[in-house]
């Protein structure tokens, strides 16, 4: 298992640094540069600043010199935000994202699949139809539409809860843009649950607890829901890069101080090292996810651990 | 009073198509240490049989009659009082090795949650028992296989496991859903021996299902011949193979191949058993029946009980038969 593990997590070095290559090179490719504006600068000026950011060095160059900082954990200097490191402004707007992510994740993935079993327990029911009902919505209603709707009824309306902002992340200011990540993904798993659950407890081997006589409660808990949940276990690679995108949308409309701020002004401002900085982080992000679940996957069917 | 006493059993389902009538007016009975075949073509109702017995059935099955096991009804029970027979008084076995192990779980935590449920014994007590268990099915290195998963074993290992399980409890029945259909010939015989030797040592009595009449010979006392849910023709397997009275039983024995059959062709039951949805009116045979009358498609035989508890269903008398109604 651990070998499995080195193995799986090896593997994703290439691939990060395959990620920072391409991301690398196609900002370079973008026409334009972070210093043509409307008004143009003298060229002695635009002379020295590109100097100062390397940019007047040979791309291949520039690209060794930001993987040399890269390892030493450095992200450069930010183009557009003067006095600030792209570390700085990292240090501030990813803890924001990172916590309300997680908080989306988890309930996303605890909620999907409870609401997905009893579903499946209560197979063509009342409950079951207006649960999968729910679901549908959730599936078809995207966040962008789905955070304006929140807003409108939860906030101007019922004036239950804040419109926006942060507020230091106090609970109430987090449920708003928690639920508008969180409801499409949570839907979905909760589909594909329910889906899986079904198909187990129709197979042989559930027929055979059922002959041996264990209760019900045990069935569930101990021969269906681990092999129940492989296929959303593979929906949590796309899950989370659903999220973590859907941030950037979320963040804005309910103007959270995270990393979605910095990406959507970075793009255009063309603040290279803001955009490479953050394309890595999240892309770091989503491939040491990926890892996490096959390792996941490994965990829960003994015929992957052993290839 | 019989092990188990089967009367006028039936199961129906309700399917989109219209109800049908899988198992229909089945009588039997099984003293302790007995082994009742039954056989049949697939469709025919065997399994049905068997999964109502052990409240088994799809959730748009429902049953009718009577299935006493030691003179307690078992048809209909509670969930919670089905689950004090199951394992623990009536075991079963599956057709399917490869599939009914559940294949996240060690094999040794699947036999060990049988004793730790039904005998409440403890972890090292229930794995020591089940060590014995696998000896007894004579698995090789059983305690190393405890720590293993299904797919690391084969098919035949796997129907021992499978086995080992159902006997774990000690039942006094054992139900063999076609134990060895999915394995191949040389496996089929070590498992009908081992089934052969476990019901000597732990006198179980078993319901073998299968299609094989040859393992019907080998092992059973007593025959119950089904087509299209109903009882063709119900006897000791004696009667059965060397006197038999229904067709159907006829065309089945003489469709086995022997050594003398060897290039010429081989007799087969013409035909196709008929749709459950729509049987004809009459005897459900009467299609493929070389002996058949006109009155076998006006009315359906009645179920003849003979005093040696023979039972045939056909209106064509053979000379040989015996016996008094």
């Amino acid at each position: 298992m651990l070998k499995f593990i080195i193995k799986r997590l090896a593997v994703a070095v290439p691939t990060l640094l395959v990620l920072i290559t391409i991301s690398f090179f196609l900002m370079q490719a973008a026409p334009g540069s972070p210093f043509t504006g409307e008004r143009n600068l003298p060229p002695e000026i635009l002379k020295n600043i590109e100097a100062k950011y390397n940019l007047d060095k040979p791309v291949w160059q520039q690209y060794f010199l930001y993987l040399g900082n890269l390892a030493k954990g450095d992200l450069g200097p930010s183009f557009k935000y003067r006095d600030y490191t792209v570390n700085d402004l990292l240090e501030q707007s990813f803890p924001v994202s990172l916590k309300i992510g997680s908080v989306a994740f988890l309930f996303t993935v605890v909620i999907g699949i409870f609401i997905g079993t009893i579903a499946a327990l209560k197979q063509n029911t009342i409950l079951d139809y207006i649960i999968m009902a729910l679901a549908m919505t959730g599936v078809v209603l995207p966040s962008f539409v789905i955070a304006p709707l929140l807003v409108l009824i939860f906030s101007i309306t019922l004036h239950w809860l804040p419109a926006g902002g942060w507020n230091g992340g106090s609970w109430e200011y987090m449920v708003l843009p928690v639920t508008a990540m969180a409801i499409m993904y949570m839907a979905s798993i909760a589909r594909i649950q329910r889906s899986s659950m079904i198909e187990v407890l129709n197979s042989n081997y559930i027929r055979t607890a059922r002959a041996k006589g264990l209760p019900w409660k045990v069935i569930i808990t101990r021969h269906a829901l681990r092999p129940s949940m492989l296929p959303v276990v593979s929906y949590l690679g796309p899950a989370f890069v659903g999220i973590i995108t859907g941030s950037v949308v979320v963040e804005t409309v309910f103007g959270l101080p995270g990393i979605g701020q910095h990406f959507v002004n970075g793009a255009l401002n063309r603040d290279y090292s803001l955009v490479l900085g953050l394309t890595i982080i999240i892309g770091a992000l989503t491939i040491l996810f990926t890892a996490i679940v096959d390792i996941l996957y490994a965990v829960i069917d003994p015929k992957i651990r052993y290839q | 009073m019989s092990l188990l006493e089967v009367k006028d059993l039936q199961v129906h389902f309700s399917t989109p198509d219209g109800d049908v009538t899988a198992v229909n007016n089945l009588n039997f009975s099984l003293e302790a240490g007995q082994t009742l075949g039954i056989v049949g073509e697939s469709g025919s109702g065997k399994s049905q049989t068997a999964f109502s017995i052990m409240g088994l059935l799809a959730k748009n099955g429902r049953t009718g009659g009577e299935a006493l096991f030691e003179g307690q009804q078992v048809l209909n029970l509670p969930e919670r009082e089905l689950n004090r027979i199951r394992a623990e008084k009536i075991s079963m076995i599956f057709q399917d090795p490869m599939t009914s192990l559940n294949p996240y779980m060690k094999v040794g935590t699947q036999l060990m949650e049988v004793l730790m449920l039904h005998k409440g014994m403890g972890k090292t007590e229930a794995f020591e028992e089940s060590v014995r268990m696998l000896d007894a099915v004579k698995m090789p290195e059983s305690r190393k296989r405890m720590d293993m998963y299904p797919h690391e074993f084969s098919g035949g290992m796997r129907q021992r496991v499978m086995i080992a399980m159902a006997l774990l409890c000690r039942p006094k029945l054992l139900i063999a859903d076609e134990p060895t259909t999915a394995l191949d010939v040389t496996v089929q015989a070590q498992i009908m021996d081992l089934l052969n030797d476990l019901k000597r040592d732990f006198n179980t009595a078993i319901i073998m299902i299968t299609h094989d009449l040859g393992v019907v010979a080998g092992i059973c006392d007593k025959v119950l011949v089904m087509y299209a849910g109903q009882t063709m023709e119900y006897g000791t397997t004696d009667e059965i193979f060397y006197k038999p009275t229904h067709p159907y039983t006829i065309g089945l024995l003489e469709s086995i191949p022997t050594l003398k059959t060897e290039g010429a062709i081989l007799p087969t039951i013409q035909g196709n058993p008929p749709n459950l949805l729509n049987l004809p009116v009459g005897c459900p045979f009467q299609e493929r029946c070389t002996h058949v009358m006109d009155s076998c498609r006006q009315q359906m035989p009645e179920l003849t009980h003979f005093g040696n508890g023979r039972q045939r269903s056909c209106l064509w008398q053979p000379e040989n038969l015996t016996g008094e109604a």
